[in-house]
């Protein structure tokens, strides 16, 4: 029966407009890949005249002589750039990890009402200075500063950097942590202090081992920010080639190496192509860290949503 | 009955000594900012004047005004917002109100995580390789507000996915049961109710792209050009940039030049989000659900 069927089909205009917007939205959605996976490919496409050619895994992160506008013999050892990085990065958390907690603990469990509004309106603004701005408070405020209360040649330094990177790095962290204390059952802390425990015991025995998870990727997604940034550790650290074996060494990161050289190479050299390969490592490096914290923060939700609430009775199968 | 005992309060005293150490590692974190705000805008208050913001760089950048790098910026948001708004809008659509529980969605979110995850170092390489090299834009206006809306598209799809949620699913619910397509309750209900969340976001993202400064060195910013650009294929100076180049790259510049840059950055920054926040914080006492 033709008229029925013609009647049942509701392929009017507004259907076909509902189809285009959906598929338009899905190629917005499927854009973030296709972005992430273009910045693979062509950073890749770019590199890939060093990776195949000149690259010696020995050399690249065992030697820490990074000489590539040497004349007759240059070398990429990028093992000095490594420890550039790791050794700001790692002053940076290990200044800004126990703040940040404790910042977010705060802000989570003991602060209430309009005081816990506005701090978290103040760590969100500290998000927003720009990197260049925090170089240059490294460079004309810390330096200085630095080498009066030391009493160091050089202010711009492992210290330096680590500090700035620290307290760039802390608004992430305290937000994403204070996410993971929030994401914690009410149902929990009630419990907790039914049994007579005080607000501090609450907190360390029931909420942050709940909450350990989320606290993992905190770290992780503040260790990522240290890791990549660019603009206040080129300004900040110094910038020499170095393997510090004190906080007053002047160090050079993976990225500020390739923000202060990619303008003086020819397109298609070996140094051009070689800085390409340190964003090759940088790009995957980071990929793993925030694919990880992503890991952490699904699997504390997981827990909590398993245990915070009752099974629904045949939610999905 | 009810006597406190030895135990209570030392509890009592614990807890008052913790909730003061986390107290003041919170403040810590938000007192140094504070100094600093006040050593820049001590410092680099006097340099700012109306020539200062209005007129041309001179002598190799030591003198004279920044007009071409404010003017500069506002022309690699503008662009970089038109790109990137409408996708970013669009993700955000397909996240909140299509997507299936599927391996693809989780595949995007990931995906997001990771484009603001990625260092901008790489970004800038990433502009420079794809826009500047392949698609032959040069170095230019293009390129690099490009680079700066692939790197910022995770703001807007964030914040626009949050906004979106807000709307409770009844109301959906309503309008899908008089029989309106999911496109129409898009547009008649949800959009409408959440747009000002979206705007939100997208000063956020005015605010991101406005600092940032290594995704645009080698896509399109110039150290000094003595013009303004007249299109998107021409370069550009950016503040962000020249805050750079001024306190590291040129001799001989007085103090307070850097500074009053710095200030003027940091206080378009801050401006922007200080509005972002506020705007939220009316939105949320004013909706009536």
């Amino acid at each position: 029966m033709p008229e029925v069927a013609h009647a049942a089909d509701r392929r009017d205009a507004a259907w076909w407009i509902d189809r285009a917007v959906q598929i338009l939205v899905l190629a917005g959605g499927l854009s973030a890949i296709v972005f992430i996976a273009g910045i693979f490919v062509f950073i890749t496409r770019e590199g890939a005249g060093f990776v195949f050619d000149r690259f010696d895994f020995r050399e690249f992160f065992g030697s820490p002589r990074w000489t590539p506008t040497s004349s007759h013999n240059p070398t990429y050892g990028a093992l000095a750039l490594i420890a550039g990085t790791a050794s700001v990065t790692g002053l940076a958390m290990l200044v800004s990890v126990p703040f940040s907690l404790g910042a977010a603990i705060y802000i989570g469990e003991f602060a209430t009402g309009r005081v816990r509004e506005t701090l978290k309106v103040l760590v969100e603004l500290l998000a927003a200075i720009p990197s260049v701005v925090w170089g240059f408070i490294g460079l004309s405020i810390m330096n200085p500063l630095i080498i009066q209360v030391f009493d160091v040649p050089v202010g711009l330094n492992v210290l330096n950097a680590g500090i700035i990177l620290g307290l760039m790095a802390a608004p992430i962290m305290t937000t994403i942590a204070e996410d993971a204390l929030k994401a914690v059952p009410d149902t929990y802390r009630e419990a907790a202090e039914a049994m007579g425990a005080t607000r501090w015991q609450v907190t360390f025995k029931v909420v942050l081992p709940a909450a350990r998870n989320g606290l993992v990727a905190a770290t992780l997604l503040g260790v990522g920010r240290g890791f990549g940034e660019t603009m206040a550790v080129l300004m900040a650290s110094g910038h020499s080639i170095n393997l510090p074996t004190s906080p007053f060494d002047s160090v050079r990161a993976l990225t500020a190496t390739i923000a202060a050289e990619l303008g003086e190479t020819a397109a298609g050299s070996d140094h051009y192509a070689a800085l390409f390969t340190l964003g090759i490592f940088l790009f995957l490096v980071t990929f793993a860290i925030n694919f990880a914290a992503d890991v952490f923060v699904r699997g504390g939700q997981r827990k909590h949503r398993r245990r915070g609430r009752r099974p629904a009775a045949s939610a999905n199968p | 009955m009810f006597e406190a005992t030895a135990r209570n309060h030392r509890n009592r005293k614990v807890e008052g000594l913790f909730r003061l150490l986390f107290l003041w590692m919170t403040c810590m974190l938000i007192l140094p900012v504070a100094l600093i705000l006040a050593v820049l805008i001590v410092r680099g208050g006097p340099a700012i004047s109306w020539e200062f913001l209005f007129t041309q760089p001179m002598n190799n950048m030591t003198a004279g005004g920044i007009l071409p790098a404010l003017v500069g910026t506002v022309w690699l948001v503008v662009v970089a917002l038109i790109a990137s708004v409408p996708v970013g809008v669009a993700a955000a659509l397909y996240l909140s109100e299509y997507a299936p529980d599927n391996r693809l969605t989780r595949a995007i979110n990931l995906a997001i995580i990771n484009l603001a995850g990625v260092p901008s170092i790489v970004h800038a390489l990433f502009g420079l390789g794809a826009f500047v090299i392949f698609f032959r834009f040069g170095t230019s206006i293009l390129a690099a507000s490009l680079t700066l809306a692939v790197m910022t598209l995770p703001v807007v799809i964030v914040a626009t996915r949050e906004s979106l949620q807000t709307v409770p699913l009844a109301f959906r619910e309503a309008c899908w049961n008089m029989g309106a397509t999911r496109w129409q309750t898009i547009r008649k209900i949800v959009l409408p109710n959440s747009i000002s969340g979206i705007l939100t976001g997208v000063i956020l993202e005015v605010s991101r792209t406005s600092g940032e400064t290594a995704p645009i060195m080698f896509t399109g910013a110039a150290f000094f050009l003595p013009f303004l650009p007249q299109g998107v294929l021409d370069q550009t100076m950016a503040m962000s940039l020249h805050l750079f180049v001024i306190s590291t790259q040129v001799p001989d510049v007085p103090e307070h030049m850097p500074f009053g840059v710095a200030l003027v950055l940091i206080s378009m920054v801050l401006a922007m989000n200080g509005i972002s926040i506020a705007f939220r914080v009316y939105l949320r006492g004013r909706k009536k659900w």
